[in-house]
């Protein structure tokens, strides 16, 4: 049975708000039976120095990853994970961590490549919940182990892959990343040490929305309104067509995925996780410099 | 090169701790970091008041700002001078704390002509590779390459 919805107006307007909670409902709910909190960090300890009473830490490199293939865990790896974190597939999940849920969005999307039904963001993530002074602790909750079923990773809704995006050259790209990214400038985040690429610059076509905008200060979402004003006017993005966002490494564009998807209700939004850390590397495949979305090629060389 | 070449040797204090992290399962090694994250020093008032004087690691993917100061005869010259580590980072950031508080308790106090012979491998030696994604490793190297940088040019070496 999954919990009640949280029924907070500001969520109302969003287009699945049961893929929100408040803090305020999350506080009134922890410790609920059918209820698992997790947390999920960029920072592999930051769990550990105090987190939400009871929640259970999933990290994103070492239990999401395939620790040889860059890919993330099968079914059997995906439900042996949730059955030592005590989430069974009738789990209500709610999933928070730092930076704006950046990570926390991450993991709620590898939770739907494995289609759980009930998985929700804590909106405002971590840092809210530290600001309104509510409760924390070091305690690690050891949960009792649950059956959870082997599920077939699913690959073709939400995610997108090299060669999916190569054919969808001239439809709705979104690059999430800095803008000294998108120009081709740099290859990295500012301040973030460099993963890696050969080449800079962006996917031809992609237009360029930091995946920050949707954040409040306070690292809630944008209102509804907002957030239209930002995807759908200013960038010109229509719900009617599919959309692949697109970032680094895949988590940056996991945040746009959650807004496009959850809180706008576009109905065919797919992250490509192999992001530019693939594409910047990948031999002959077209790349546009500088602050324009730039031509599409009307051919792309034979792969 | 040989390949069976033993590793460089670490100074006494860094090579304990790197025992003490091998010597530990892997969710343990996580705690023990966590320790050395906790136990990292304040900074003292005069860069407290003044973090300009603090260098950025941009290696890091967490802020974190670094000074060293050399201490002895002759206002701190020469290599025989005894090195002294502040670092400052947000408590948000307790990884790479963990690594600023490995770097202090492992060289504070060493001469400078010591901590310039620190292998700039430490990072790969603390059984944390897997735990931890090759790139926050590689901002412990960022440190240490800059607190090496640092105590070069202030001890003339």
């Amino acid at each position: 049975m999954p919990l009640p919805y949280d029924d907070a107006e500001k969520f109302t307007a969003y287009a699945h708000p049961e893929r929100l909670v408040s803090t305020d409902w999350l506080a009134e709910h922890l410790g609920d039976p059918g209820l698992v909190v997790v947390e999920s960090d960029e920072d592999v300890l930051l769990y550990d120095t105090g987190h939400i009473p009871g929640a259970v830490k999933i990290d994103w490199h070492t239990d999401l990853n395939d620790p040889v293939t860059r890919d993330y865990v099968d079914g059997e790896g995906f439900a042996a994970l949730m059955a030592a974190k005590g989430i069974s597939r009738d789990t209500t999940v709610v999933i928070y961590g730092d930076k704006n849920n950046w990570w926390a969005a991450y993991a709620l999307w590898v939770f739907a490549l494995f289609g759980h039904p009930d998985v929700r963001l804590l909106d405002g993530g971590r840092a809210l919940w530290v600001s309104e002074g509510r409760d924390f602790t070091k305690d690690v909750p050891n949960p009792q182990p649950v059956d959870y079923p082997v599920v077939e990773r699913e690959d073709s809704v939400v995610r997108a892959f090299k060669e999916d995006v190569l054919g969808f050259l001239g439809g709705q790209l979104v690059d999430v990343r800095s803008l000294p990214e998108y120009t081709g400038e740099r290859t990295h985040m500012p301040d973030y040490p460099d993963e890696g690429s050969l080449r800079g610059g962006h996917i031809p076509g992609a237009q360029s929305v930091p995946w920050a905008r949707a954040a409040n200060e306070d690292g809630t979402f944008k209102s509804r309104t907002e957030l239209e004003e930002i995807y759908r006017h200013e960038k010109g993005l229509s719900p009617q067509e599919p959309v692949i966002a697109y970032c680094r490494i895949g988590e940056r564009s996991s945040h746009t995925w959650f807004v496009l998807s959850h809180l706008l209700g576009f109905p065919n939004v797919r992250n490509y996780d192999g992001s530019w850390t693939e594409w910047g590397n990948a031999v002959r495949v077209p790349i546009v410099r500088g602050e324009q979305p730039g031509e599409v090629p009307s051919e792309v060389p034979a792969r | 090169m040989s390949q069976s070449a033993a590793p460089a040797p670490l100074p006494e204090a860094l090579a304990a701790i790197v025992e003490d992290f091998n010597a530990l399962g892997e969710p343990d090694r996580l705690q023990l970091l966590l320790e050395f994250s906790e136990g990292l020093p304040e900074l003292p008032e005069r860069y407290s008041e003044h973090p300009e004087l603090l260098e950025p690691v941009p290696e890091c993917q967490s802020p974190i700002f670094l000074v060293t100061e050399l201490e002895g005869d002759g206002g701190g010259n020469g290599t025989d001078a005894v090195v002294r580590l502040y670092f400052s980072a947000p408590a948000e950031a307790p990884t790479t704390r963990g690594f600023a508080g490995i770097l202090h308790e492992g060289l504070d106090g060493l001469t400078a002509a010591e901590v310039l012979a620190v292998p700039d491998d430490v990072s790969d030696r603390l059984g944390l590779s897997r735990a931890i994604t090759p790139l926050r490793l590689r901002g412990m190297g960022g440190m240490l390459a800059r607190i090496k940088r640092q105590v070069r040019e202030k001890s003339g070496a």
